[in-house]
């Protein structure tokens, strides 16, 4: 009896260090996370730097006229293992404000709480493998309650997953907020199997279907991604997309911008979503819709606001500010207020 | 911990007059055609189960070889094999046909009866001292039930689907993917096993609660029920409420397709999300219904191989029943990217991050059961320790995707994939081998080998390691499921991952081998062949147990049950 009193005992004190050490897991590698972090967004910047250099060069040179942005590798697409082993094993960089904060979530909250508490579970699990092996241990102890240990393990989950829900509810609310008035809506509709954007300010309408195999190669884009005709948005303004289909359940989705929504016949999703750069940003339709599920890419090309109207125009649309500004001075004022969070 | 049997005596010691009676069994059609004994029908679904885990593990076998490496290389083979016509659309159709055929049969016809029709027949009335169930009839009907569905989910693989032969609707059949999206009677068929295996599990659900809350022997109240029989007891109201939305959700499938009903197309004013509500209403329990049997074998073996009572047991029964109660309040988290209001998915959220607390109690509590034991490595009991620590590393990305705004980007990608295949294929599919090794001497009256089975666990853990820890880098990096090809950048992990599938596979032949042995030249087992720590009363009984058994009801002493924390 009191041999398993003092089981009992060393058992709850064990349990507490292991808590402690877990407290300990998840602060390190926060730390070290943050200084890794650091470290690399200079390095990240230096090799990101050139790129877009050539791509702003490229795009000056056209001047006025669109040409399809050429890809960036690493940017808005997977990465394979073997061009840089860890980052084919997490997520894609970010680039939406939203996407940055649920990416810090993860990389900075989860992923760390996560590990530590399966490593903790391993540890625990070997532990008592070792210690309470029958021939370490034949006698076992009758012990079957400790109702403070019992506690513990209940409320101390509780703990973690409040904390948990505070950056949680934070980043739903971010995301649920809607666009301002003046965003320019985008409405992408699924169809089987190809997607079509809609420009209701700008009277475009865009029809997107899968590049083959060759022509990916021709454009030098990546295969089961390329398209014909990209959903092109500018950059750095808020857009408000909205989702819907024709006939079966599509989503739409974009992993380098956390974005994802169902197109669902019948309903029109909305969200709004803001691209910091520009940048060639693939994604793939991500609900079930039958044969061609997986060839219906999506590739989203953000873009300078003036590279944008330019698009707008060559493909025959209007752009509403230039032609109320015709039309009347007063709501011309309005044109520029609408025009000035691009700035 | 001690509900044995002190003052009883069963068939196989002291009433040998008896024993011819109890022992005599029906001839061979009589016995497994039209059976009504509790063993046998267990015997059945097992057999079942087992038939049902290769057709769906070679389903596996087939997508991982084909995602070995980009493009398509074996589908349009299979499009014609299978009746199709070999060209690119019907290659891409069958892709979809099989990942609906793997998940329906995992769950439908493999998970669940063995779990529930297996074991929760062979061993809840031993467990509780009862002759056979309660509605030994009712019990053949619902094993014969689940065989019809197997036949019409079989014969759906065969008749036109619309891109090809069978049903490419993912085993959600959501609409309308599943109503105008899918021309033909194979979704018809589909939707009819899933009617014919529910009706199955509910006639078996009501079965088990009258035979649990009726027919426990004298003295065994709820709280002495082994943790086996309340995991079997939750699971079968968790079945009788889920399962008819289910059929009603698919009843109205049925007529949105055949008869014109419109309650899933807004062209009529109906609402496919309405579908996917209903659908996950019985989903997410579903989920539990795999897993919750596999948690009550776990408590029983762990205490059996630790030579000690269950930690918390009343903790860890009612943590079950938290778990159920919960798990119907969660169900839209697989909805997260449908449209759902702001304030519906903070409530999902918060409520999905709430089942993580009964499952630690869990986890914890089988940890502090090992605690201080007298810990010994048999085959059941690392299949139990591989279990606690893979279905640990499932619970945590269930966390990670229980966070609605995170779910944004993982949803309907391979991380899911990981994640649900940790907390099944491995949990639940761990469990069922535990509990199959820790079983097996009982229901065959012949020991399995310890030395195949440890080889069967090791090699089986590594593979199933190396199939899905991949799959989460995939997911994070964006890989969708449900996709027959892929962008080059996920090739390295795919091919990691199918590699892991030839280890997992390779490990299975041990098993079969295992299995042969064990029933052609097996030891032969003792009535409790685990040593003092199995005290449930089925190890009271020979092995294999009588034909009928305990004519004579067992009695259950007052001062031994599970808070006895008095030296024995």
């Amino acid at each position: 009896m009191a041999q398993a009193l003092a089981r009992t005992k060393f058992g709850i004190w064990a349990l507490l260090a292991a808590v402690m050490a877990f407290g300990l897991a998840v602060a390190a590698p926060q730390a070290m996370a943050q200084d890794a972090e650091v470290a690399a967004e200079p390095a990240a910047e230096t090799v990101e730097a050139p790129a877009a250099d050539t791509a702003v060069e490229v795009t000056t040179e056209a001047a006025g006229a669109y040409t399809p942005m050429a890809p960036t590798p690493g940017k808005g697409m997977p990465t394979a293992y073997e061009d840089d082993a860890l980052a084919s094993m997490t997520f894609q960089d970010q680039y939406s404000p939203n996407g940055e904060y649920a990416l810090w979530m993860h990389n900075i909250f989860l992923l760390p709480v996560i590990v530590a508490i399966s490593i903790f579970v391993l540890f625990l699990l070997l532990y008592v493998v070792v210690k309470f092996r029958r021939g370490a241990n034949p006698e076992p102890s009758r012990t079957t309650h400790n109702t403070f240990i019992e506690v513990v393990w209940t409320v101390l989950p509780v703990a973690i997953l409040v904390v948990i829900a505070v950056p949680s509810l934070t980043l739903l609310a971010r995301q649920y907020e809607p666009a301002p008035a003046d965003a320019i809506t985008i409405k992408a509709v699924g169809y089987q199997w190809y997607w079509g954007y809609e420009y209701p300010d700008h009277d475009v309408e865009v029809i997107s279907n899968m590049l083959d195999e060759d022509e990916a190669d021709a454009r030098g884009e990546p295969h089961q991604l390329a398209v014909d005709n990209r959903m092109v948005v500018p950059a750095g303004v808020p857009l408000r997309i909205q989702t819907t289909a024709a006939d079966v359940i599509h989503a739409f989705a974009v992993p380098a911008l956390w974005f994802k929504m169902d197109a669902v016949p019948g309903r029109l999703n909305e969200k709004m979503l803001l691209i910091e750069e520009p940048g060639l940003y693939y994604g793939q339709c991500s609900e079930l819709c039958g044969a061609r599920h997986g060839y219906m890419p999506i590739a989203v090309e953000a873009l300078p606001m003036e590279q944008f109207e330019a698009w707008v125009v060559e493909q025959g649309g209007t752009l509403p500010g230039a032609e109320e500004a015709e039309a009347a001075p007063e709501v011309a004022e309005e044109a520029e207020a609408v025009a000035e969070p691009a700035a | 911990m001690a509900t044995t049997a002190d003052g009883f005596d069963s068939h196989g010691t002291a009433h040998d007059d008896h024993h011819d009676h109890a022992d005599h069994k029906p001839g061979f059609f009589a016995r497994w055609f039209m059976s009504t004994n509790h063993k046998d029908i267990g015997t059945l679904y097992l057999i079942f189960a087992i038939i049902a885990g290769i057709v769906g593990g070679a389903m596996s076998g087939i997508m991982r070889l084909e995602l070995a490496e980009p493009g398509i290389q074996y589908l349009q083979w299979w499009a014609g094999f299978m009746g199709g016509a070999e060209d690119i659309n019907t290659a891409l159709h069958m892709w979809n046909v099989f990942i609906t055929a793997h998940g329906l049969i995992m769950v439908f016809f493999m998970v669940m009866p063995a779990m529930i029709g297996g074991f929760g027949n062979w061993f809840v009335p031993l467990m509780i001292g009862a002759p056979d169930m309660a509605f030994p009839r009712m019990n053949n009907v619902s094993f014969w039930l689940t065989v019809a569905g197997f036949g019409s989910l079989c014969l759906s693989l065969f008749v036109p689907g619309g891109g090809g032969p069978g049903a490419g609707t993912g085993w959600t059949v959501y609409a309308p993917l599943s109503t105008t999206g899918s021309q033909g009677p194979a979704v018809d068929f589909a939707i009819f096993a899933l009617h014919l295996a529910g009706a199955g599990s509910i006639l078996g659900a009501t079965n088990f609660i009258t035979t649990i809350f009726n027919m426990r022997a004298p003295g065994m109240t709820l709280h002495k029920m082994p943790l086996f029989v309340w995991s079997v007891l939750v699971t079968a109201f968790l079945l009788l409420l889920a399962l008819p939305v289910l059929a009603a959700a698919i009843t109205m499938l049925l007529t949105d397709r055949n008869f014109g009903t419109t309650f899933f197309d807004p062209a009529g004013g109906g609402d496919p999300v309405l579908f996917q509500h209903l659908f996950w209403f019985f989903g997410h329990p579903e989920v539990y219904i795999m897993i919750l049997p596999g948690f009550g074998m776990i408590s029983q073996i762990v205490a059996t191989f630790s030579r000690k009572p269950v930690f918390g047991y009343l903790g860890m029964a009612y943590a079950m029943v938290a778990i159920g109660v919960v798990g119907f309040v969660v169900w839209a988290h697989h909805m997260y990217t449908v449209g759902l209001d702001v304030n519906t998915k903070m409530y999902f959220t918060a409520a999905t991050m709430v089942i993580a607390v009964p499952t630690g109690v869990k986890i914890f509590s089988w940890i502090a059961t090992m605690w201080g034991g007298s810990l010994e490595f048999k085959s059941p009991m690392v299949w139990s320790l591989g279990f606690i620590f893979l279905f640990t590393v499932g619970g945590v990305t269930g966390v990670v995707l229980a966070n609605g705004g995170i779910d944004d980007n993982l949803h309907d990608t391979y991380y899911v994939v990981a994640h649900f295949h940790y907390v099944l294929s491995m949990g639940a599919v761990f469990s069922m081998f535990a509990g199959f090794y820790y079983w097996f001497p009982k229901m065959s009256g012949r020991m399995h080998s310890e030395l195949l089975s440890h080889i069967h666990f090791w090699l089986f853990f590594i593979g199933v390691n190396v199939i899905f820890f991949p799959q989460h880098f995939l997911g994070m990096n964006g890989m969708p499921r449900r996709y027959p090809d892929y962008a080059e950048a996920f090739t390295f992990w795919h091919e990691v991952s199918t590699f892991g599938y030839y280890i997992m596979a390779f490990s299975m032949i041990f098993f079969f081998v295992n299995v042969f042995y064990a029933l052609f030249a097996g030891k032969k087992a003792e009535a409790n062949p685990w040593g003092e720590g199995a005290t449930t009363l089925e190890w009271t009984l020979p092995s294999p147990p009588p034909y009928h058994q305990f004519e004579t009801l067992p009695v259950i002493e007052d001062h031994h049950d599970y808070h006895d924390h008095r030296q024995a």
